[in-house]
C-alpha cells in the first residue's frame, strides 16, 4: 500500500522533472538565441566565445549571477520581496502541467486545460506586483503598476480569442483542441484572431514592443530593479519560461500542436514532439524578430491598442464565428 | 478612396510586415563586428598611440634635449632634465612622460626636430596600477626599440605630407 503511494509519487516526480528540465534548458538556449538573432539583425556577431559558437553563454551568465551577492534593500518587505520571484517562477513552470507535447504526452490531461492555462498566466501578474510593491522603491512600483494594467487589458482580448477557438472545437481539453485541427490549422480560418493572440501574447509576457513594465530607458529595469543574484535569475528564467509557454499556447490553439505540416508520407513519420518543438521554435523566433524590429509603444498607445482595437475586433470576431457556425449548422459538440 | 486604402493597409499590418522584412534581410548581411583581440581594424600611419623614444641605426639615442616637446606639451605631461655627457654631447638625464596626463595630441612629435619622440601604433598599454603609467626614459627607449620597424615604416609613408 505504502509502496504503491511511493511509486506513484516517484512517477509523478519523474514526469515533472521530464518536463521542467527541458523547459529550463530551452530557456538557456532561448536567451542565447535571442542575443544571437538580435545581434544578426543589428549586423553584429553576438556571443561567440563561450563554447562552440557561444552556445554555453547562458550557462556562464547564470553561474555568474548565482555566485553574486543577493542584496536585500533595507526598506523592503523582506518576505514578500523574496517570495515574489519564487511565485513568478513557480507559476510559469506550473502551467506546463497541462501542455500536450504529443498524443498522450501530458502530465495531467484535464478537461479544463485551457482555463487552467489562462488562470495560471493571469496569476503571473501577482509575482510582478509583489516584486514592485515589496521593493519599496519608485521604479519597481511604476513598473509593477504598468505591468498590472497591461496584463489585465490584454487578457480580455486573449479571453475572446480563446473563446473563438473553443467555439470551433467544442472542448476545453487541450488535446481535443489539437485534434480538432486535423483538417486545417486554426491559424488559417481564424487568421485575424491568430494575429491578435500573438500580439496579446507579446504584451502578456512583457516583451517588446510592449515591455513597458521593464522599460530600461525610463524605469531602469522596471519591477526587478532592486533584484540581484539568484532572485534576479528566477525572474529572468520565469520571463523566458512564460515566453515559451505562450508560444506553446499559440501552437496548440492555432498551429495544430503536434500535427505535421501536411499529413503526407515523409512529414507524418516525424514524431509529434519534434513537430511541436519546431513550431514553438518558430513562434519564439517571431517573438525575437518582432523585438528586433519594432520600437517600444508609448503607454497610452498600448492602452488604446488593447481596449479600442483588440477588444472590439476580437468581440466582433466571436460573434462572426458563432454566427457562421450556427448558420451552417456545424457547431461541434 | 485614399482613406479606405490607408485603413486596409493598417489592418493588414502592411508597414509592420515591411519593417520585419527589412530586419530579416539584415539578418543575412555580412557582419561588421571584429573579434577584437584576435582581429584588429586598420590603423592610419598617423595614428597617435603609445610614445616611444627612437635611436639612430648605430644605437645612439636621437633626443638632443632641446626641450621643445616639454615646452609645447599642452598637458604638461613631459619632464626633461639634461646635462652634457662625457663626450660633450648634450643628452637627457631624465625624460618622463606622465601617460595619465597625456592627451595624445601629437604636438611633441610635431615639434621634435630629430624625430626622437614619436607616438607609435601601439594602443594596448593598459596597466593595473597608476604608477606603471609614469613612463621614464628607460621605458620610452625600450618602446622605441620594440616598435622601431613599425614607426619607421609609418614615418616613411607619411613623409610626403609632413
Amino acid at each position: 500500500m505504502l509502496y504503491d503511494y511511493i511509486l506513484q509519487l516517484l512517477i509523478i516526480v519523474a514526469q515533472i522533472m521530464a518536463v521542467i528540465a527541458p523547459v529550463l534548458i530551452s530557456v538557456a538556449f532561448l536567451v542565447y538565441a535571442e542575443r544571437k538573432i538580435l545581434a544578426l539583425i543589428q549586423l553584429r556577431k553576438g556571443p561567440n566565445v563561450v563554447g562552440p559558437f557561444g552556445l554555453l553563454q547562458s550557462f556562464a551568465d547564470a553561474l555568474k549571477l548565482i555566485t553574486k551577492e543577493n542584496i536585500l534593500p533595507s526598506g523592503s518587505n523582506k518576505i514578500v520581496f523574496l517570495l515574489a520571484p519564487i511565485i513568478t517562477m513557480v507559476l510559469s513552470l506550473a502551467a506546463w502541467a497541462v501542455i500536450p507535447f504529443a498524443p498522450g504526452w501530458v502530465i495531467s490531461d484535464i478537461n479544463v486545460g485551457i482555463m487552467y492555462l489562462f488562470a495560471i498566466s493571469s496569476l503571473g501578474v501577482y509575482g510582478i506586483i509583489m516584486a514592485g510593491w515589496a521593493s519599496n522603491s519608485k521604479y519597481p512600483f511604476l513598473g509593477a503598476l504598468r505591468s498590472a494594467a497591461q496584463m489585465v487589458s490584454y487578457e480580455v482580448s486573449i479571453g475572446f480569442v480563446i473563446i473563438t477557438v473553443l467555439l470551433c472545437v467544442g472542448s476545453l481539453n487541450l488535446t481535443k483542441i489539437v485534434e480538432a485541427q486535423q483538417t486545417v490549422w486554426f491559424a488559417i480560418p481564424l487568421l485575424p484572431m491568430f494575429i491578435i493572440f500573438f500580439i496579446s501574447a507579446l504584451a502578456e509576457t512583457n516583451r517588446l514592443p510592449f515591455d513597458l513594465p521593464e522599460d530600461e530607458s525610463t524605469l531602469v529595469a522596471g519591477f526587478f530593479t532592486e533584484y540581484s543574484s539568484a532572485s534576479f535569475v528566477l525572474f529572468f528564467l520565469a520571463e523566458y519560461a512564460s515566453m515559451i509557454l505562450m508560444s506553446a499556447m499559440t501552437v496548440i490553439l492555432f498551429l495544430g500542436g503536434w500535427l505535421p505540416l501536411f499529413d503526407i508520407y515523409p512529414l507524418n513519420i516525424i514524431p509529434g514532439v519534434i513537430w511541436f518543438t519546431i513550431k514553438i521554435m518558430f513562434v519564439l523566433f517571431l517573438f525575437i524578430w518582432v523585438r528586433g524590429t519594432f520600437p517600444r509603444y508609448r503607454y497610452d498607445q498600448l492602452m488604446r491598442l488593447g481596449w479600442k482595437v483588440f477588444l472590439p475586433l476580437s468581440l466582433f470576431w466571436v460573434v462572426i464565428t458563432a454566427g457562421f457556425l450556427v448558420t451552417f449548422d456545424i457547431v461541434p459538440n | 478612396m485614399n482613406f479606405i486604402i490607408k485603413n486596409i493597409k493598417s489592418f493588414a499590418l502592411y508597414e509592420l510586415f515591411l519593417g520585419m522584412f527589412l530586419t530579416l534581410k539584415y539578418m543575412f548581411k555580412s557582419k561588421v563586428t571584429i573579434n577584437y583581440p584576435h582581429e584588429k581594424g586598420p590603423l592610419s600611419p598617423r595614428f597617435r598611440g603609445e610614445h616611444a623614444l627612437r635611436r639612430y641605426p648605430n644605437g645612439e639615442e636621437r633626443c638632443i634635449a632641446c626641450k621643445l616637446c616639454e615646452a609645447v606639451c599642452p598637458a604638461q605631461a613631459i619632464t626633461i632634465d639634461a646635462e652634457p655627457r662625457e663626450d660633450g654631447s648634450r643628452r637627457t638625464t631624465r625624460y618622463d612622460i606622465d601617460m595619465s596626463k597625456c592627451i595624445y595630441c601629437g604636438l611633441c612629435q610635431e615639434s621634435c626636430p630629430v624625430d626622437a619622440i614619436v607616438e607609435g601604433p601601439n594602443f594596448e598599454f593598459a596597466t593595473e596600477t597608476r604608477e606603471e603609467l609614469m613612463y621614464n626614459k628607460e621605458k620610452l627607449l625600450s618602446n622605441g626599440d620594440k616598435w622601431e620597424y613599425e614607426i619607421s615604416q609609418n614615418l616613411e609613408i607619411d613623409s610626403p605630407y609632413r
